[in-house]
């Protein structure tokens, strides 16, 4: 039986929150997360009741961080204005910014398979799903992401080694 | 190696999470996708679900119906596309708020009745005809709807009712003047026809 779209929601919203900010960044999660959740509940009633609801979610994630990603380089450089913040990144309060910088400037296969397998927890055969390519190509590219991140950010707690 | 997920997430999570839910219910009425939007309300007879569909109120259900269950099955029968959405049940919210601070004897909201059928459908269509502080048997609602031999199908009708206080099965009793069941049990019945009588 398919539950309650709310319950999707309330399972997956937070999750799908911190994908957002690693792919898009904390400025630009909000507009996304709104984005993969209207998406989603558009085609909610098609998608089979034994899915993996969270794969699905941040597949439509990924798509949706694509296209907030490709509108913010469209914008035009505002002029006569005052500059924005320094940086975009970081989740304001959180005191990581050294981390978001890091994860920022990981390239963007790297920086996304980092998202999905050690934010949303997907493993690497539904990785490579969403990425195209092989399982073995996400599994590399999540550990190189992991291993640039170590260099310029050693101040991360990496502990533990799931799958 | 595992990054903490804590990496990732803001003390301020659950107040943003909250307004993008808020956001998304707006969208998804604005974008034609909001199939079923519930709230639930306090009430002196406990915690009530109200849902609507676009047509208009759809359920309200008791405390004792379990809500969880009752969305699901709003989820299998109407559709699946359901979401917290207070904002639609404004007005039923507050047409029962008056009910039950006694200023008010009679709804006036868009029903969709797309929960019951045939002769159940048939006897919740006539139960606002039984006006406030007002009683009826099983019988007497038979014989209103022109069957006064379906007794207990009437029974029946006012046991599925899927808008209860709004039409008021509570108003209908056994034939010897004793409450008689209840879908939010007999306690909320007794309550809901003390509450007309004092008026």
């Amino acid at each position: 039986m398919k539950q309650p779209f709310e319950k999707v929601v309330e399972r997956h919203g937070g999750t799908v929150l911190r994908v957002c900010r690693v792919i898009v960044g904390a400025h630009d999660a909000e507009d996304a997360w709104s984005e993969t959740f209207l998406a989603a509940m558009r085609a909610y009633p098609d998608l089979p009741d034994d899915a993996n609801a969270e794969a699905w979610l941040v597949t439509i994630a990924h798509r949706k961080a694509i296209d907030v990603l490709r509108a913010r380089k469209r914008q035009p450089t505002p002029v006569g204005e005052l500059p924005e913040a320094p940086t975009a990144l970081g989740v304001p309060g959180a005191g990581d910014g050294d981390l978001w910088q890091a994860v920022a400037a990981l390239p963007e296969k790297q920086r996304q398979a980092v998202a999905y397998h050690y934010v949303a927890g997907l493993a690497y055969a539904e990785i490579a799903g969403i990425l195209g390519g092989t399982t073995d190509a996400a599994r590399r590219a999540a550990a190189d992401g992991i291993k640039n991140l170590r260099k310029n950010y050693p101040g991360a707690a990496m502990e533990g080694a799931p799958s | 190696m595992n990054m903490s997920l804590d990496h990732f997430s803001s003390p301020s999570d659950a107040d943003t999470l909250s307004r993008l839910r808020d956001r998304l219910g707006l969208a998804a009425e604005a974008g034609g996708l909001l199939d079923v939007a519930y709230t639930t309300i306090d009430s002196p007879v406990g915690p009530l679900l109200l849902a609507a569909t676009p047509k208009g109120l759809v359920r309200v259900a008791f405390d004792v119906e379990d809500h969880d269950r009752v969305l699901g099955i709003l989820s299998q029968r109407i559709s699946p596309r359901v979401l917290r959405a207070p904002r639609r049940l404004d007005a039923a919210a507050r047409e029962l708020d008056e009910y039950f601070g006694r200023q008010r004897r009679a709804f006036d909201l868009p029903l969709d009745l797309s929960l019951s059928t045939g002769f159940r459908q048939l006897v919740q269509r006539r139960l606002p005809e039984i006006g406030y502080g007002q009683t009826r048997s099983y019988g007497q609602v038979a014989e209103l709807v022109g069957n006064p031999r379906a007794v207990r199908a009437v029974g029946t009708a006012c046991a599925t009712n899927p808008l209860p206080l709004v039409v008021p099965c509570h108003r209908v009793l056994k034939a010897d003047g004793t409450p008689g069941g209840y879908v939010g049990g007999p306690d909320a019945k007794k309550a809901l026809l003390r509450l007309e009588a004092a008026a």
